[in-house]
């Protein structure tokens, strides 16, 4: 039952996120809600250079959105920008892949215990939040850069 | 089945899809009616034979067909018509749905057009909801009050789930324009206390309106009765057209202080199709008729003008003033075979059966551990829609291990989104019961929601 979905590594993610709470300093913040569930999480980024020093992350919802979250925080902290923005890349692909995308170990880690999230199109949304939030946040800080480079 | 008994296995025969199974060779466990209604065979048929047989355009062929179309259309009209008990079919506008039929109310009050004052919304009017609408009859509000400069205000919830009437004489006074109320909860289950808000709403000169999308499927429910200054003297047994005793005594002798069978004594009601076994795309307003009468046409076209020039236009008589285009014929034709199936069955014997279902779950549902009731807990005023929190697990996980099992309740704000936020919870588990829901389907739920529990715990 559920096991396709439900996999170990997401509920140990669920019951024992990796990186939950949110954190000073940040650089920039975004909240994202899921307006059919309800499910809400807040994601701060802090950049140093190229580098993601931090994300963290909080919120409320499901299993699914939330245990992404900490994989999220897994995934990305610590390493460059160019590289979480491949890495939410790829896990957006296998997300959107309708349970055909064969996930890469070396580039998702833990995140391709949600190959079959893939296969629940109502759940995909869930399984995203919590990176589509981080990609948002990311854009901000582009933009205050850039506000920054101009003053 | 035959009318004047009521058997829930013979009912479950007349509703095809009751016979899938799914999640590895499960028994379908349907707990998601409130969300729509699964659909007997007579009203596919229905439709069939429509499409198959009598299809045509309404009111503007002269052939055959068109007869026959417009004929069946007009038919379902008079069956919805008697099935709330209006005084005519001309009181029935059929809508897209219950949205519709509330967003038209709205739009019409808040168009400015209407010759009397008392259809026009404007600075200075009060417009008065509740905490336990749906969307439907909270957003076409708020843009109304938006468009107008009219206040939306509301009446708050009670830690019960009940609707909090102890400010009614402020919240209702001589500044109010409309009241509009749900009937019955589709989050909580609540059946609510109209007749004091009729009451009320007639001493200060107020229209009322009813959604009565989640009670007109379930319960006898009447217009009729004139609207009357004081709280309606209610006989509480007026399921009239319904053939025999109800099944289930005790509980129902609880459950009739809604008024609900006695005549609302409402000046609107908006009610909708797919929920009372019928078609989804059809909806219903029901209006006393100088109401009707007295409200601007909401969308223009074919069909409900009189005369169109150039310079201007004046339009059809209720209810064909409000219906513009081609209107969804054969889901009318639909929901007068659900109205006929219904009628059959009795409204008070289906209204029986879920009561007794909902003492039931109730009952079986308390026992779970960590599950917490939104809403009444008790089987008096509310419908057979029951919500409620597990232990801190997601909703959306619930659902979900409950559907690997083949039980479909409906998870999230259920379009109800301010009354999460009264409870202080993001979402709720909800299973909604009809004619055809069963003992062993609460049963399948309750050991469900253990499977979940031990699933996440």
């Amino acid at each position: 039952m559920s096991e396709s979905l439900y996999q170990e590594i997401i509920l140990d993610h669920y019951k024992r996120p990796v990186g939950r709470g949110l954190r000073e300093p940040f650089d920039a913040e975004a909240h994202h809600v899921n307006p059919t569930c309800g499910d809400e999480l807040t994601v701060r980024v802090r950049v140093s250079g190229d580098t993601i020093e931090d994300v963290s992350y909080d919120g409320q919802g499901c299993s699914i959105s939330q245990a992404s979250a900490s994989v999220l925080h897994e995934l990305v902290s610590g390493h460059s920008v160019a590289d979480a923005l491949s890495t939410s890349d790829a896990f957006s692909e296998l997300m959107h892949g309708r349970g055909r995308v064969v996930p890469d170990e070396d580039v998702l880690g833990d995140g391709i215990a949600f190959a079959g999230v893939a296969k629940y199109p109502a759940r995909v949304k869930c399984a995203l939040l919590g990176w589509m939030a981080f990609k948002d946040a990311l854009g901000r800080i582009g933009t205050l850069e850039l506000l920054k480079e101009s003053s | 089945m035959m009318a004047g008994t009521f058997d829930v296995d013979l009912v479950r025969k007349d509703f095809p899809i009751l016979d899938r199974r799914l999640a590895g060779d499960r028994p379908l466990v349907y707990l998601d009616s409130a969300n729509t209604s699964q659909k007997p065979r007579l009203v596919l048929d229905a439709v069939d034979a429509h499409y198959s047989w009598h299809n045509a355009n309404v009111a503007r062929a002269v052939h055959q067909l068109g007869e026959e179309a417009t004929a069946a259309y007009e038919s379902a009209r008079a069956k919805v018509a008697s099935f709330v008990g209006a005084s005519s079919p001309a009181e029935i506008v059929f809508t897209k749905n219950a949205s519709e039929a509330l967003n038209l109310v709205a739009n019409s009050l808040a168009s400015g057009l209407a010759a009397d004052p008392r259809y026009r919304l404007g600075p200075g009017d009060e417009v008065v909801i509740t905490e336990m609408e749906h969307h439907s009859n909270i957003v076409p509000w708020q843009l109304a009050c938006q468009r107008t400069g009219a206040t939306l205000r509301w009446f708050g919830l009670t830690d019960e789930g009940r609707l909090d009437v102890s400010n009614l004489d402020s919240l209702i006074n001589p500044r109010t324009k409309i009241v509009s109320l749900v009937h019955q909860s589709n989050i909580l289950g609540t059946v609510n206390p109209v007749a004091a808000l009729v009451a009320r709403a007639r001493e200060v000169g107020a229209l009322i309106m009813v959604d009565a999308s989640q009670s007109v499927p379930h319960q006898p429910v009447s217009v009729a009765g004139p609207p009357v200054a004081a709280a309606p003297a209610a006989p509480d047994d007026t399921s009239g057209s319904a053939a025999g005793p109800p099944v289930a005594a005790a509980p129902a002798a609880r459950d009739d202080t809604s008024g609900s069978a006695a005549g609302l004594g409402v000046d609107l009601m908006a009610f909708t199709g797919h929920k009372m076994c019928g078609p989804t795309g059809i909806g219903v307003l029901w209006g006393r008729p100088e109401v009707l009468d007295g409200l601007p046409p909401f969308l223009g076209g074919g069909e409900m003008i009189e005369t169109v020039t150039m310079e201007g236009s004046t339009y059809a008589e209720p209810p064909h003033k409000f219906e513009a285009g081609t209107p969804p014929i054969a889901q009318a034709v639909g929901l007068g075979a659900a109205v006929d199936y219904l009628s059959g069955i009795g409204m008070a014997n289906v209204h029986a059966h879920e009561v007794a279902l909902t003492a039931y779950a109730l009952e079986r549902l308390r026992a779970v551990e960590g599950l917490a009731f939104i809403g009444p807990d008790v089987p008096v005023d509310r419908g057979g829609t029951v919500s409620f929190t597990l232990d801190g697990i997601h909703p959306h996980d619930i659902g979900q291990v409950l559907d690997e099992q083949g039980i479909a309740v409906r998870v999230g704000h259920h379009c109800a989104r301010p009354v999460c936020v009264r409870y202080g919870i993001p979402a709720t588990t909800r299973a909604s019961f009809y004619l055809y829901t069963t003992n062993a389907e609460i049963d399948a739920l309750a050991d469900g929601l253990e499977q979940v529990r031990s699933f996440f715990g």
